[in-house]
């Protein structure tokens, strides 16, 4: 009886056991599943952050560096080297500001100009006609074209430059603009027109306002456009300025010097668009604007 | 309802040119314009269309999709050209759209500006009128209390609900006050609930401003709840109303009183004989 008894209480105290254990697997699982989907997001975290590109660039660059001599292609040390270099003396700031402002005046003339145009052309049949032909040519015809002619008409100074900056962030701010307006749902304008609307003011209270996407679009290209063509702009008979350190590095025999250009010119781009993008999140808001 | 008309239409005829460029109309509305056209090219879309709307009535616009009530709303607002015949308000001959009309779109999120928060939305009319700030605030408070929206006035489009949504609609056109209210398919993108709520709302707004109002839908019950008068709309093309139904129940209305589902029931088969009735004893077609 008593036998029987406990064999009877042997595998009750088991199952518990096995229960237990099944219960705390279960739990270990668990608890390993929110591990798991913790690191996910971390993981996706450090991905979404670029910390990986930039590591993995920097590789890339390192592995294929070492396969040359300096002089052909440096490594991320030696470009540093130069970094420290060019920084220390100061150059290398005068250079960025020289730079900074040239791109600025440049974007910001064709920012005044391109946007209004747009808009017109957009939104008025006539400015169209007369307009586009003119557009669909030019937009064709690179900056660089006009480096010698420019340097003719308007000089050594500074004006040749921040005109030939001007040129190449124009057209894609036209061409951004011109779509956005296209882009306005009808049934605004019907809307406007209803409560009583005039054309002008249609035009200032739809279009306007309801371009506002694609301009940002638009400026953003066109300050692309606009670092892009630093390097051409400074090219024309200049003494400072990005530009003209990546172009003079090469009578030195300065390849790191060019690399640390290169490297400048894209971090000043990233981190304008990055600002930019941010202002737009905070002022644009209400406007359809994108990140 | 007083015996003076407010809308007139005239033996109104609308043929659409194949190079008509507010075709476009019906592309924002997701409608595909050749199945509309298909046929048309030789046809009218309306044809001969006769009508008064009374001043102060509740005036419905009801048809199958397609059949030309839209393009009939789109003329009396003056987006759309017509082709033969007049459209009078209050007399006088429309051409073109006006602040005499205002226009509550089927949808929402294409009709209002994004841009602009509730109250500025709703101001936007008188605004462009330039009616003095004092003013402008006293009437865009009074229509954003009609419309229940006096607690949201700050708010962007983006953070309201659909049916909020139209009510900034209804409240923008009517600060404008207009002659007539003219509603395409208001709560047609609405859940059964909110839709309700608004139609109900709708009445009380109708009652308090005495606004005619001029509402299309393809909703039976709503045209029932809502409607003093119900013109049915025959297939395009060469659309036509073929009856007018005069409601004869008071306001409140319960759609489940059994006097009110009989009337339901009677409207719906002239509405089917309006839909069917199409090309086979259509008198309208050799005239």
């Amino acid at each position: 009886m008593a036998a029987s008894n406990a064999r009877a209480v042997l595998p009750q105290n088991a199952g518990v056991t096995v229960a237990n254990t099944i219960q705390q697997t279960e739990h270990k699982t668990e608890k390993r599943a929110i591990a798991i989907k913790k690191a996910k997001t971390a993981g996706e975290k450090i991905l979404k952050s670029g910390i990986v590109t930039w590591l993995l660039l920097l590789l890339i660059w390192q592995i294929a560096s070492l396969f040359h001599s300096p002089d052909f292609l440096p490594g991320p040390a030696k470009t540093l080297q130069g970094f420290l270099e060019v920084a220390k003396s100061g150059v290398l700031w005068a250079d960025i500001k020289i730079s900074l402002q040239r791109v600025g005046i440049g974007w910001a003339r064709g920012i005044l100009i391109a946007v209004p145009l747009g808009l017109l052309i957009g939104a008025f049949k006539p400015f169209r006609w007369i307009f586009e032909p003119f557009i669909n040519f030019f937009r064709f015809v690179p900056a660089i074209g006009f480096l010698t002619l420019f340097l003719m008409w308007f000089g050594v100074g500074e004006a040749s430059k921040t005109v030939l900056i001007t040129y190449a962030s124009i057209f894609p701010i036209i061409i951004n603009t011109i779509a956005a307006v296209a882009a306005i749902d009808p049934v605004k304008y019907q809307a406007a027109e209803s409560l009583g609307a005039n054309k002008l003011q249609s035009f200032l209270t739809v279009t306007v306002p309801g371009a506002v996407p694609g301009i940002f679009t638009g400026l953003r290209l066109g300050l692309s456009g606009a670092i892009i063509s630093i390097v051409a702009a400074e090219m024309l008979a200049a003494n400072s300025g990005i530009g003209y350190l990546v172009y003079t590095s090469r009578l030195y025999y300065r390849t790191d010097w060019i690399f640390v250009g290169i490297v400048v010119l894209g971090l000043i781009g990233f981190f304008a668009d990055k600002l930019l993008r941010f202002l737009a999140k905070i002022l644009l808001r209400h406007y359809g604007v994108k990140e | 309802m007083s015996e003076k008309n407010k809308i007139q239409v005239i033996h109104l005829k609308k043929k659409y040119e194949t190079s008509d460029t507010k075709k476009s109309l019906l592309f924002s509305k997701n409608i595909n314009p050749d199945a509309v056209f298909a046929g048309a090219e030789e046809g009218y879309v309306l044809n001969d269309v006769s009508l008064e709307i009374k001043e102060g009535e509740f005036h419905i616009f009801l048809g199958a999709s397609g059949c030309g009530k839209s393009t009939l709303l789109n003329i009396i607002a003056g987006f759309l050209d017509k082709t033969e015949g007049k459209v009078l308000l209050d007399g006088k001959e429309i051409r073109k759209p006006g602040r005499d009309r205002g226009v509550v779109f089927q949808n929402a999120d294409s009709a209002i500006f994004p841009w602009l928060n509730v109250y500025r939305n709703v101001e936007y009319g008188l605004k462009v009128q330039k009616v003095n700030k004092a003013k402008r605030k006293e009437i865009v408070q009074n229509a954003l209390e009609l419309v229940g929206l006096s607690e949201h006035a700050r708010k962007y489009p983006s953070e309201l609900s659909g049916g909020m949504k139209q009510r900034v609609q209804i409240a923008r056109s009517i600060a404008s006050d207009p002659e007539i209210l003219i509603m395409d398919e208001p709560f047609g993108a609405l859940d059964a609930q909110t839709r309700r709520t608004l139609q109900d709302e709708l009445i009380q707004i109708w009652q308090k401003t005495g606004k005619t109002i001029l509402f299309v839908t393809h909703d039976l019950q709503e045209a029932v709840y809502l409607g003093q008068r119900i013109s049915i709309f025959s297939a395009a093309p060469d659309a036509n109303i073929a009856t007018r139904v005069e409601v004869p129940f008071a306001y409140p209305r319960d759609l489940n009183a059994p006097e009110v589902t009989t009337f339901t029931a009677e409207v719906h088969q002239k509405l089917d004989e309006a839909i069917n009735a199409h090309g086979t004893s259509d008198v309208d077609k050799s005239a």
